[in-house]
């Protein structure tokens, strides 16, 4: 019976042997994925076990979390929730992380390198180890009055710092109240997020910048930059103004806003293009300057760049493909197949506003160790330079006009001169509003974008009234 | 240490008429499993509670003076035995003990109104498993007696494996599987018991009859068949594991006796045919099970891929492999994981629990510990020189290893899942003590293939005289 017995003797090892494979490829080659895997809660609750670092906006915490005597032992909670939803995003049992709780995540939860000595000690002094703080760039007055300023409305505010690109407000409507996906309560989270899953307009999309809009005549802004840096114009120069421009090689007659007349004469100065927004002029002119200018400019104020992340990724603004001059005319006035974000609407309006350089935006003010020391600073960076000072200048004038004289009047502050540019967008349903813009003109400490998603007014009526209040609530806390 | 009177390690020295006995390496490898257990204790309390009880103590003063028992045992009335044994079971009833203990202290802080321990339950358990090892090598001094009581011992093995299917459901269900004994507050698993019951059936009768089954009619495609008339008995085995399936809804104890049954069939016979009849009748009895019952297509559905039935019939599986993958290599230390995610992780799933707070290399080990088990019963199996002892050691040993590698392909997504328990590692009383019979007959064998031959004279197997040896212990 020997021979036999030997073989059971291999056989048994052959099948421990697969075992010991299989567990091989379970916790090795497998480890990550399901480690990683979203219904995999054990990476997650034992996130809970330590103190996740807050989300600070001006001196106070938006998101911080707090002891409870549940099995996970801190609850994720934000202050004034819905105002800086679009920003701080939430933290989720069931849905994982989303905005800045997932971009800095490697802070919040302390993994991030720059709290390694950190964490070593607490290993040693056996403390509980805690996350970093962020603290933000946002600020409370201006996030407040954007988000109030957009109540009943779906849009999206940015504000910058045009010196730094420091993000001071960036808001979203319609929002949502993100302690409502924190809790611990699996069955309320997933109750509410099919509550929003029914609504029209998804809340969690963060329309400032993960949504791309046709940008209307706030786009005459770059043609008028492209123009001014061609050295062949100045804000005098007279260009045709027709009632009606044919377009090149079809049919179709571009009309100005309400079939009117720019100026009797048919012609008028760049200034005075800008200041009516004109779109036979622009459309003209972006055919004379040709694609090539138009684009580089386009391009030097961030359009169709590297997609930025400000933390938060950033889609791609774009011009699209523009095939003939008649696609070129269209696309000079913001339409055809151009789409920007909010964002970017804003950085146009930043780079004119600073001397004509773009700085990268950021929402990332400071990291912070839990006892709050800092260890990390954000030092502005310079995007690029689309314009020179000069034009910078020139453009500050025209955009000056705009609001002084032209279709930006609601955007007047008492005490400021405010510069702008505002849009209203077709699209397939009621236009979109925009307004872009910063103040005060002769020495610039903000510059913001609004946009209201199927406004049905004019950027004028609907969007430059809440770049002015945005502005406003800005400058009075500066002490300007 | 005290030892018993037979005992002189330097009577083993090489050249000596007498093979070494290694008794005092099995106290070393003994006491090494007991530390390993109270290290293992003490990090899971200081994990888990931070501080170091008086319980721990007791637990072990305990452990410790129950291997300490066992090891007399050994040395007084089974000096020869292989010293490997005994410390591979110290070392999984000791690891299964914390880990049950952990689990008790993950259910606790879950909910603290929770008092319930299983761990010093299962202390229990381990000691009446005990009592009943010393018991089998008190009375059981020639493993050949057990070849008279052959066919009592497979009636006893059959009504323990019909009782659960004719007991009312009240009695004898638990989560869906009729394979219990519930009386009085105790659950007690028979088929453990049955198992140990007709494995000696199996080796007595096989050693009967092997002649017979290892005749050879005809040959087909190189392979000799057996006649038509000797497939009977291979035919009752099986038709006895598909009704085990059928009435118990146990596809564990099924598939186990089945595989015990044909492999010792294989060994006695030293016919291959056998085995390839054998998988036949499984193939087939697999696709006819797997055509009528919904638990069995559940079953090989979720394990096909757990994931996609997670809210259901994979959770199970689905759980232990995200604690395993995240357990990776070297584990969450122990009480540093989340073991108690995965549903009856005490019983059926400690070795995810393992697996994810030792990682990789603490499961391994473990799986290895079982491999030294099994191979050093092979080995006895291999150097016994009686046929009966050599089919039943060989028989017992294989139903270590069919069980560990059932239950852990199970629990690691290797085979569907059968509901067997992980030896001597998991929770659950019937398996423990029925094991540590298993063992003390392995234990029994083992000193009877190692003794030496001839010194004392021969004690033929004079069966006739065995009665009387019985009376004299």
């Amino acid at each position: 019976m020997n021979a036999p017995l030997r073989r059971v003797a291999i056989s048994v090892l052959v099948l421990f042997t697969l075992l010991i494979v299989n567990v091989n490829v379970i916790q090795v080659v497998r480890s990550d994925e399901l480690r990683s895997d979203g219904r995999n809660t054990r990476v997650l609750v034992e996130e809970y076990d330590s103190e996740r670092g807050s989300i600070v906006a001006g001196g106070t915490e938006v998101a911080n979390s707090v002891p409870t005597d549940d099995q996970l032992t801190y609850l994720r909670q934000y202050a004034n929730g819905p105002v800086y939803a679009p920003v701080t995003g939430y933290y989720s049992l069931v849905y994982g992380n989303a905005q800045m709780e997932r971009a800095a995540d490697d802070v919040l939860s302390g993994d991030d390198a720059r709290l390694f000595t950190r964490r070593l000690a607490d290993l040693f002094t056996g403390r509980d180890p805690a996350g970093g703080d962020v603290v933000l760039t946002l600020d409370p007055a201006v996030q407040e009055t954007a988000m109030a300023g957009l109540e009943g409305v779906t849009g999206a505010v940015v504000a910058l710092d045009p010196s730094t690109g420091a993000v001071l407000g960036m808001a979203s409507t319609p929002t949502y109240d993100p302690n409502q996906l924190s809790s611990h309560e699996p069955a309320a989270i997933r109750d509410y997020a099919a509550q929003l899953d029914g609504m029209e307009i998804d809340p969690r999309l963060n329309r400032a910048i993960n949504a791309r809009y046709e940008p209307g005549s706030i786009f005459k802004v770059v043609v008028s930059a492209a123009a001014l840096s061609s050295g062949q114009y100045t804000p005098d120069t007279v260009i045709p103004a027709p009632q009606e421009l044919v377009l090149p090689g079809t049919r179709t007659a571009l009309e100005n806003f309400g079939g009117s007349a720019c100026d009797p004469s048919g012609r008028q100065s760049l200034l005075e293009a800008l200041t009516i927004s004109c779109n036979t002029a622009f459309a003209q002119l972006g055919i004379d300057l040709g694609e090539d200018r138009v684009r580089e400019m386009a391009e030097a104020f961030g359009i169709g760049g590297d997609p930025l992340e400000i933390p938060l990724p950033v889609s791609e603004s774009t011009l699209g493909e523009i095939e003939t001059d008649a696609a070129l005319g269209v696309s000079s006035i913001g339409q055809q197949d151009v789409q920007l974000t909010p964002l970017q609407a804003a950085m146009i309006a930043s780079a004119v506003a600073n001397d004509g350089t773009l700085m990268s935006p950021y929402l990332v003010d400071q990291v912070r160790a839990p006892d709050l020391s800092v260890i990390d600073q954000t030092d502005p960076e310079e995007l690029s330079e689309p314009v020179s000072a000069d034009v910078a200048d020139q453009l500050t004038e025209m955009m000056t006009s705009v609001v002084e004289n032209g279709s930006g009047r609601r955007a007047r502050i008492p005490g400021a001169t405010v510069a702008g540019k505002t849009g209203t967008a077709e699209n397939a349903g009621p236009d979109h509003n925009w307004f872009i813009g910063f103040a005060p003109a002769d020495d610039p400490q903000i510059a913001v974008a609004v946009f209201v998603a199927n406004g049905g007014g004019t950027g004028g009526d609907v969007s430059a009234p809440i770049a002015r209040d945005v502005m406003q609530a800005y400058l009075d806390g500066q002490g300007g | 240490m005290t030892s018993g009177p037979t005992t002189d390690p330097r009577a083993a020295a090489p050249g000596a008429a007498n093979p070494p006995k290694r008794r005092n390496t099995e106290l070393a490898l003994l006491g090494f499993a007991v530390l390993i257990t109270l290290v293992a204790q003490a990090i899971v309390d200081l994990t888990v509670t931070g501080s170091l009880t008086t319980e721990l103590a007791t637990f072990g003063v305990w452990f410790a003076a129950l291997w300490t028992v066992a090891h007399l045992v050994v040395r007084r009335w089974a000096p020869y035995a292989d010293p490997l044994l005994l410390p591979a079971v110290a070392l999984l009833v000791g690891l299964g003990l914390s880990f049950i203990h952990r689990l008790d202290l993950a259910a606790q802080q879950a909910d603290s109104a929770l008092s319930r321990e299983d761990a010093p339950v299962q202390l229990v358990w381990a000691t009446l498993g005990l009592v009943l090892f010393v018991g089998v090598l008190l009375v059981l001094r020639d493993h050949r007696l057990l070849s008279r009581f052959a066919y009592t011992l497979a009636l006893v093995g059959l009504v323990l494996l019909a009782i659960p299917a004719l007991l009312p459901s009240s009695l004898s269900e638990v989560n869906g599987a009729k394979i219990w004994i519930r009386v009085a507050g105790f659950s007690i698993q028979p088929g453990e018991f049955a198992k140990i019951c007709l494995t000696v059936f199996f080796a007595a009768y096989l050693v009967d009859k092997r002649d017979v089954l290892a005749l050879a009619s005809r040959r087909v495609m190189g392979l000799e068949l057996p006649r038509g008339r000797d497939l009977g008995p291979v035919l009752v085995a099986w038709g006895l594991s598909i009704l085990v399936l059928v009435f118990e809804r146990d596809l564990g104890s099924s598939l186990l006796l089945f595989g015990i049954f044909v492999v010792m069939l294989y060994v006695a016979t030293e016919r291959a045919s056998w085995l390839l009849i054998g998988l036949g009748l499984f193939a087939g009895g697999a696709l006819v099970a797997y055509q009528l019952f919904g638990h069995v297509q559940q079953r090989v559905d979720s394990w096909l891929d757990p994931f996609e039935y997670y809210d259901g019939s994979g959770f199970q599986v689905a759980q232990a492999l995200f604690g395993l993958g995240t357990g990776g290599l070297f584990g969450a230390g122990l009480g540093g994981g989340r073991p108690d995610q995965v549903p009856v992780a005490k019983s059926d799933f400690i070795a995810a629990a393992v697996g994810e707070e030792l990682g990789l290399f603490g499961l391994v080990a473990v799986i290895i510990v079982y491999l030294v088990l099994v191979e050093r019963g092979l080995r006895t199996s291999l150097i016994c020189r009686d046929a009966f002892g050599k089919l039943l050691a060989a028989g017992l040993s294989f139903a270590i290893a069919w069980q560990v590698f059932v239950v852990l392909g199970g629990v690691t997504g290797l085979l569907p899942l059968t509901g067997l328990t992980t030896p001597f590692l998991a929770y659950g009383g019937s398996s423990l003590v029925a094991n540590f019979v298993l063992v003390a007959v392995l234990v029994r064998i083992s000193d009877a293939a190692r003794r030496p031959a001839a010194p004392t004279g021969p004690p033929k197997p004079a069966l006739g005289d065995a009665p009387t040896e019985v009376v004299q212990t």
